[in-house]
């Protein structure tokens, strides 16, 4: 019995050097100054003290939560809608299954994929062009960009929502129209408040990739279209200033966890009225 | 029975709207996927218009060395995290499930952190670890890289299968006089076979998408598939295309065994229980 917990000790050496140790080196390097050595380590808050100077970066960081707002708007505004629909399916096996694979094919690829439709000359422009309109300017917009990430992260919020839309007891709805609620009203009085949890994990799932992601704003927003991530890899692969490479990746962490904090403190606000007695 | 009649046609509306959305959703899903596959056997160089089928762009792709590598360390990593990291998972979930509750909730607090941390954290830290020990960034450092981001997933989907098994199992299994190895292998493992499948899978499918850590702690001319996407990506050049479909294809492939392999397994199963009980 006592032997089999030896098994443990490997992945414990193994999480510390490979998962912790990289995480403090962040830490540290986010709280001293300039220069790649760990061996003059210096305690300092100058980066932070640049990036909230220097309004490019806040201007940066705006942008990025703007767009991710936006992201996460637009995977509940069409998300809903098609986990709803998906859920009084018959064919909801195959359709989760349908929303799930475009998820395991590489992310990059299939974002590659919509600048060739999204061009001048592209896919999308030349359908435009047969009905006499266009071509639109679409490559390196904020509405690519917004449609890249919507693209790839919707479908998390999709299954979220089904999910919990599949938990919810087919006789509450029963018992409210048999109360006298119409179909706007049980949805809205029933579905609706029931089916928020899965709402809430969703934004979890957009709002984190949304934020941090560098290569959609890269391959559809073009070389001048700069989020958070994108400071975050010209400082590492350009720049090469760790420091306050490190400490921008800090401040982004923060901006996610308050804006997990805020969306948790919502829900439990709007909580009481609707689910919490059920 | 005129109930029924009244009600129905309604539902019907509903349904060809629900139906309709659906396919809109399905469209918006597979047409970047479908257009990369489709062009990439488009013999023009056009954005939008097939003007005939050529593999020309897959000539291009075999004859360009960079790509050739990257598929081959594409697979080759692939593969050999999941052999480690699905080894080390499930021996260390096995460990877990014997440990005490410090010892397991210290772990899996670990194990959520590269799951939940934005891939660009883990990518810089490992890069900043890496640089740190000079190590030579290349083959060895994504490879680790690919195996310490494997294994908590490994972890994750053997862990509530070994929860569900009876606790006096390895008891059993010592008490008959099987040494801790024999009762791994021979009585915990079979149990658990589907959670080291699942896991497997997932870690395979996760280091042959992964860019974001990829990129940041590659070096020395080592690119995976997606870092070449990436890097090739600022001119229009169909060749991308062939290599997407090689991703594609690869993934594709996985998938359909995921979903196939499990019903014949089954079936195999079934089998040899019959030909036992006629025996």
């Amino acid at each position: 019995m006592k032997v089999l917990r030896r098994f443990v000790y490997p992945y414990i050496v193994w999480a510390a050097v490979m998962i912790l140790v990289p995480m403090l080196m962040i830490l540290i390097y986010a709280f001293t100054k300039e220069g790649n050595s760990v061996r003059n380590f210096m305690f300092s808050l100058d980066s932070f003290k640049r990036f909230f100077s220097d309004p490019v970066f806040g201007e940066v960081l705006k942008r990025s939560l703007v767009i991710a707002v936006l992201t996460t708007f637009f995977c509940i505004l069409f998300g809903y809608p098609a986990a709803y629909a998906m859920a009084r399916s018959r064919f909801k096996i195959q359709l989760v299954l349908l929303t799930t694979i475009p998820t395991w094919i590489n992310m990059l690829v299939r974002t590659y994929a919509w600048r060739g439709m999204l061009d001048n000359k592209g896919l999308l422009n030349t359908f435009f062009g047969l009905f006499g309109v266009g071509p639109f300017k679409m490559l390196e917009t904020t509405f690519a960009v917004v449609l890249g990430m919507v693209y790839n992260f919707i479908p998390f919020m999709i299954l979220q929502i089904y999910n919990s839309l599949e938990k919810i007891d087919k006789s509450y709805l029963e018992a409210a129209a048999d109360l006298g609620a119409n179909r706007v009203q049980v949805f809205l009085k029933v579905t609706l408040p029931l089916s928020l949890p899965g709402v809430i994990s969703g934004i979890t799932l957009v709002f984190l990739p949304a934020v941090s992601s560098f290569f959609i704003p890269k391959l559809l927003g073009g070389g001048k279209y700069v989020l958070i991530g994108n400071v975050i890899e010209n400082q590492f692969l350009t720049a090469g200033d760790w420091s306050f490479g490190s400490a921008i990746s800090l401040i982004m962490a923060a901006v996610i966890i308050i804006s997990m904090y805020i969306t948790r403190y919502i829900d439990k606000k709007t909580d009481p009225e609707g689910g919490a007695a059920l | 029975m005129k109930n029924e009649n009244n009600i129905k046609p309604k539902k019907k509306k509903g349904s060809t709207i629900r139906r309709l959305y659906i396919l809109a959703m399905l469209v918006f899903f597979y047409m970047p996927i479908v257009y990369t596959v489709v062009f990439s056997f488009n013999n023009s160089k056009s954005l939008s218009t097939f003007s005939g089928f050529s593999l020309q762009w897959y000539q291009k792709m075999f004859h360009n060395k960079d790509m050739v590598h990257s598929i081959f360390y594409t697979i080759a990593i692939a593969v050999l995290a999941t052999i480690v990291s699905t080894f080390v998972g499930t021996l260390t979930a096995i460990g877990l499930s014997k440990s005490n509750r410090i010892i397991k909730a210290a772990v899996e607090q670990i194990n959520d952190m590269p799951i939940m941390n934005p891939d660009i954290v883990t990518g810089i830290g490992l890069l900043m670890f890496f640089s740190t020990l000079a190590v030579k960034k290349g083959f060895m450092t994504l490879l680790l890289s690919h195996i310490m981001f494997c294994i908590p997933y490994v972890i994750l989907s053997v862990m509530p299968k070994l929860r569900s098994l009876d606790p006096n199992l390895l008891d059993a299994a010592l008490d008959l006089g099987c040494t801790p190895i024999q009762a791994i292998t021979k009585v915990i493992v079979p149990q658990i076979t589907s959670g080291i499948v699942s896991g497997a899978l997932i870690a395979f499918t996760m280091s042959f998408d992964d860019f974001v850590i990829s990129y940041f702690v590659t070096g020395s001319g080592v690119n995976n598939i997606s870092i070449m996407v990436y890097t090739m990506s600022k001119r229009v050049n169909p060749s991308i295309n062939a290599l997407s479909t090689v991703i594609i294809a690869i993934i594709t492939a996985v998938l359909v065994v995921i979903n196939t392999v499990p019903v014949i397994i089954e079936k195999i199963r079934n089998i040899k229980n019959k030909r036992r009980s006629t025996i």
